[in-house]
């Protein structure tokens, strides 16, 4: 294979003053000229919303684009944790060092140290900017923020809405993109769909989209586009993203030349309520803050872990002694805070060797009981109660656990139909977010010019591995602080370009080819449904490009996966017409570049012959079963080129540099 | 477990409408109402037919997409729950069950059980926010502390997910719950202040034009509300709005 080099564009000087000098040389357009440029947004979560609002407030005309039916539904306001800030208000020594070292150790050293220094800088500033919006965070008695910790660090730097913050965070976004598209500033287009991005003389100028109550196919033309469409998680059919969460506006971008960067680094998220049955249709994360407090375990012996299984033994009946804390017991200085990475495989690990404990073998406990204790007796110790009894300090580490985390002891006990205060939550990892994604250089464009992507829909900042409570940092630092700024450097080239015309023969051309595709479709006439395809690559995926992959099942992958794929465009079965809405025919697409994705996800997973974060090749790993990298050979970020095929897809590759940060085999012992 | 689904076609917003019956049988009480929705699409579609079409999104709760009056109630028989947390778990083998879209001439139906609740983001733009530039140069973030008991009472106001069960469970289709949530947050807080008269009159203004309508206080709305915002919010609107115009 014939591997070419790819310039990032990282500004020269020391790592901590590259950003700000950065953003002092490039190129500026001044406000008059914005109102002459117009700007795309594909997608209205953290990172698009923050981004839309942004550069209309600089004077930019911006028109944004959601499938939904409202900018203020994407899939960012499920995230529940919290989200990360260097501001050490806990006075735990935490700095904007720690917090890059943090990222990139945590990332497993896949990541670009200039861009993960750059967001340690401006999370500071995130802080500032939502407390100011009116964002509701959560604060101590004395009125000033409160914090809480994450896995994978050793500080608090955790800010939060109870288990809401998402949803907090993207409602004050969303509340300042309204602001402008009061003032006329964005044009938003809800159940809209990119289908494609359109490209004149070399440089990205527009999309084609399809109203999606009507079935129009539109043309919509800009000087720069940015996607901020999210990830691909449900490429796994079964994931912890939204129904609606897709890559097609990625995947269409890097058929247009856009490379896609470490398509196979997912991330399996450790604590999701388990699988029930086969009607399942998403899988429901349960915040890693639970870990916080939690203490995860699987009975020791097999015995017992039989027992629990057929509903002979239950949980509490098991001795102290014979339960296996594996976290706590593998890696002593993290314990239950390990990253997301290490603790799925070690959950996976446990039930694999027959310690599960539902009626699948795949779960493990989530105990809260230690926790009740221990902030009860902390309770009656500030109520200055003498002597409680252990009855009564456990009445009062409740109220303590269900002000902390009550609304997601409620969504397990709707779900699974079991009190987590009375018996122990069953957990088991899942799909969650994709650390892979469009290339990007520092000024987040993609190798397509004009066209950039934003959010979890690039690559540049989780490398291997996101930590906890960094996705929604990072959405908003590219959304309000990055993007808004390093755009300009390409916008100054348009002043003088005028209006982009959306009749060139270019966007006649682009929606032709958009028509034809879904007549394809629509006129196929087969016997099986969309999800029927979509479930079957789901557990391709998840079996043979999940939690540990090997060459054999990766190869076989994608032999499965052009087969059925074939078979998609052969048989698949859409209802409805076109020119009306048709969620069935939305889907059909979406599931359409799901189906080329994973084969490249797989060319990726095979390709990187290490373990590195999510990553896991069962080939390589050390003795104890921890992942194993070969630096020597793979520090640098893979970048596929679409050739014509997902199968001929050309590697490109971005060396990686560790100058301000020790390269050292990840250890959480 | 076998029912019988009732469920509201309607081709578009012209369209009349209907309830067309569709019997379902080997549901299991551990799937959510949208999979049991699912599963019956599965069948219309291989049967050749149209599927139901209704809104839905994330799953858990949360992005207050889906929609759906079920037997009546907004999001079912349960409290503090969307619909697509209502387990199939909640009905009994036999069940009857009638499933219609949100009710309100604000939410014209864009088929079946869909409906559009553009009117709602209208409401915010109209001043559902505070006026701050996103440049980042703000205060510190803990330069205004905020006691503790306020913070949580504009969260508790804040978590509104704006599905409209509210609007469809009022028999005026008021928005007063949704508005004043929103209206609430910040004039709870120390950052909503500047704007805090100037937002309640045009955010009620718009509220009116969209055609929601009045609150008769009989408290449906937050009974049903699958986030329990609280009426009180209400309170608080209609006292500030009474004192913007007063002092305006």
């Amino acid at each position: 294979m014939n591997i070419e080099m790819i310039d990032s564009k990282i500004p020269e000087g020391p790592l901590k003053d590259k950003w700000t000098s950065h953003k002092s040389k490039i190129n500026l357009v001044n406000p008059a000229n914005k109102r002459l440029i117009d700007v795309i947004m594909v997608g209205t979560g953290l990172a698009g919303s923050s981004a839309a609002a942004s550069l209309a407030e600089m004077g930019y005309n911006v028109k944004a684009f959601c499938f939904q039916d409202s900018p203020r539904r994407a899939h960012s306001i499920a995230a529940q944790g919290g989200i990360n800030a260097a501001k050490n208000y806990q006075n735990d020594g935490d700095s904007v060092y720690r917090l890059f070292y943090d990222t990139i150790k945590g990332g497993d050293y896949r990541s670009r140290e200039a861009n993960v220094h750059r967001l340690a800088e401006v999370s500071t500033s995130i802080i500032d900017q939502c407390v100011a919006q009116g964002v509701p965070f959560a604060r101590e008695y004395g009125g000033l923020l409160d914090n809480r910790s994450f896995g994978g660090v050793q500080v608090s730097r955790t800010f939060y809405a109870k288990g809401q913050t998402g949803q907090q965070l993207l409602l004050g976004a969303y509340s300042a993109l309204s602001r402008q598209i009061s003032k006329g500033k964005v044009e938003m287009c809800t159940r809209h769909e990119m289908m494609d991005v359109v490209m004149v003389d070399g440089k990205c100028r527009g999309i084609i989209a399809r109203n999606l109550v009507t079935g129009e196919l539109e043309r919509h033309a800009a000087h720069a586009v940015v996607l901020a469409s999210g990830g691909y998680g449900n490429v796994f059919f079964l994931s912890t993203n939204a129904m609606g969460s897709n890559v097609s506006a990625s995947w269409k971008a890097h058929k247009k030349g856009a490379f896609m960067a470490n398509p196979s680094f997912t991330q399996i998220h450790p604590t999701c309520i388990p699988v029930s049955g086969e009607h399942q249709s998403k899988l429901t994360l349960m915040s890693e803050s639970l870990r916080n407090d939690g203490r995860i375990w699987v009975p020791a012996k097999k015995d017992d872990a039989e027992g629990i299984r057929n509903g002979s033994i239950k949980a509490s009946e098991i001795a102290e002694d014979d339960r296996d804390y594996y976290l706590e017991r593998r890696y002593p200085a993290f314990g239950n805070l390990v990253p997301r990475d290490v603790a799925s495989r070690a959950a996976k690990e446990r039930c694999d060797a027959g310690f599960g404990v539902n009626e699948t073998g795949e779960a493990v406990f989530l105990d809260y009981a230690s926790a009740f204790e221990r902030y009860g007796k902390t309770e009656a110790s500030i109520r200055g109660l003498k002597s409680p009894s252990a009855a009564e300090i456990i009445v009062l580490g409740k109220q303590v656990v269900k002000a902390k985390y009550g609304n997601l002891f409620d969504m397990y006990k709707q779900i699974a139909a079991d009190d987590p205060y009375e018996t122990p939550m069953k957990i088991y990892p899942a799909v969650h977010y994709t650390m892979g994604g469009l290339w990007v250089d520092y000024n987040l464009m993609t190798s397509v010019p004009g066209l950039y992507a934003t959010g979890e829909a690039n690559f540049s900042d989780h490398g291997a591995n996101r930590l906890g409570a960094s996705a929604l940092m990072q959405g908003l630092a590219d959304g309000y602080f990055v993007l808004p700024y390093t755009i300009g450097d390409y916008l100054s080239n348009d002043i003088r370009t005028g209006e982009i015309s959306p009749d060139s023969p270019e966007f006649e051309l682009a929606e032709k080819e958009v028509k034809e595709r879904i007549d394809a479709l629509m006129n196929n006439n087969g016997t099986r449904t969309v999800d029927d395809f979509h479930r079957r690559l789901g557990r391709i995926m998840w079996n043979k490009c999940g939690m540990s992959r090997n060459a054999e099942d990766l190869k076989s992958a994608i032999e499965e996966i052009r087969v059925l794929r074939q078979e998609f465009w052969a048989d698949v079965r859409v209802p409805g017409a076109i020119d009306e809405f048709n969620p069935e025919l939305d889907k059909a697409m979406r599931v359409s570049d799901f189906l080329e994705l994973g084969e490249l996800m797989c060319i990726d997973a095979l390709d990187r012959e290490e373990s590195c974060g999510g990553h896991f090749r069962e080939e390589h790993q050390t003795p104890e079963g921890e992942a194993l990298r070969h630096d020597e050979e793979f520090a640098f970020v893979s970048a596929w080129e679409f050739t014509g095929d997902p199968k001929e897809s050309r590697l490109h590759r971005e060396d990686l540099a560790f100058e301000n940060i020790e390269v050292k085999q990840r250890s959480y012992k | 477990m076998d029912l019988t689904l009732n469920i509201w076609r309607q081709k578009g917003p012209d369209d009349k409408g209907h309830i067309e019956k569709y019997p379902v049988s080997g549901v299991s009480p551990d799937m959510s109402f949208l999979e049991m929705m699912d599963m019956l699409n599965d069948r219309i579609i291989r049967e050749g037919g149209d599927p139901v079409a209704f809104d839905h999104d994330c799953r858990e709760g949360i992005c207050g997409m889906c929609s759906m009056f079920i037997n009546g109630q907004a999001h079912g028989p349960n409290r503090g729950v969307t619909t697509c947390q209502l387990h199939m778990r909640s009905f009994k083998d036999g069940d009857d069950i009638t499933i219609e879209p949100w009710r309100a001439a604000a939410f014209p139906v864009v088929k079946d059980l869909t409906v559009n609740r553009s009117a709602f983001d209208r409401i915010i733009q109209s001043g559902g926010y505070v006026s701050v530039n996103t440049s980042g140069e703000t205060l510190d973030a803990n330069a205004i502390p905020v006691p503790k008991p306020q913070a949580d009472e504009a969260f508790s106001a804040a978590t509104c997910i704006g599905c409209g069960a509210c609007v469809a469970s009022c028999k005026n289709a008021s928005a007063m719950l949704f508005v004043s949530a929103k209206v609430s947050q910040f004039a709870l807080l120390p950052q909503g202040q500047p704007e805090r008269a100037l937002r309640v009159k045009r955010m009620v203004e718009q509220m009116d034009e969209e055609g929601f309508g009045n609150c008769t206080n009989t408290g449906a709305c937050s009974v049903e509300c699958p986030k329990g915002i609280d009426l009180t919010n209400i309170a608080r609107m209609n006292r500030d709005f009474l004192k913007s115009s007063v002092d305006s």
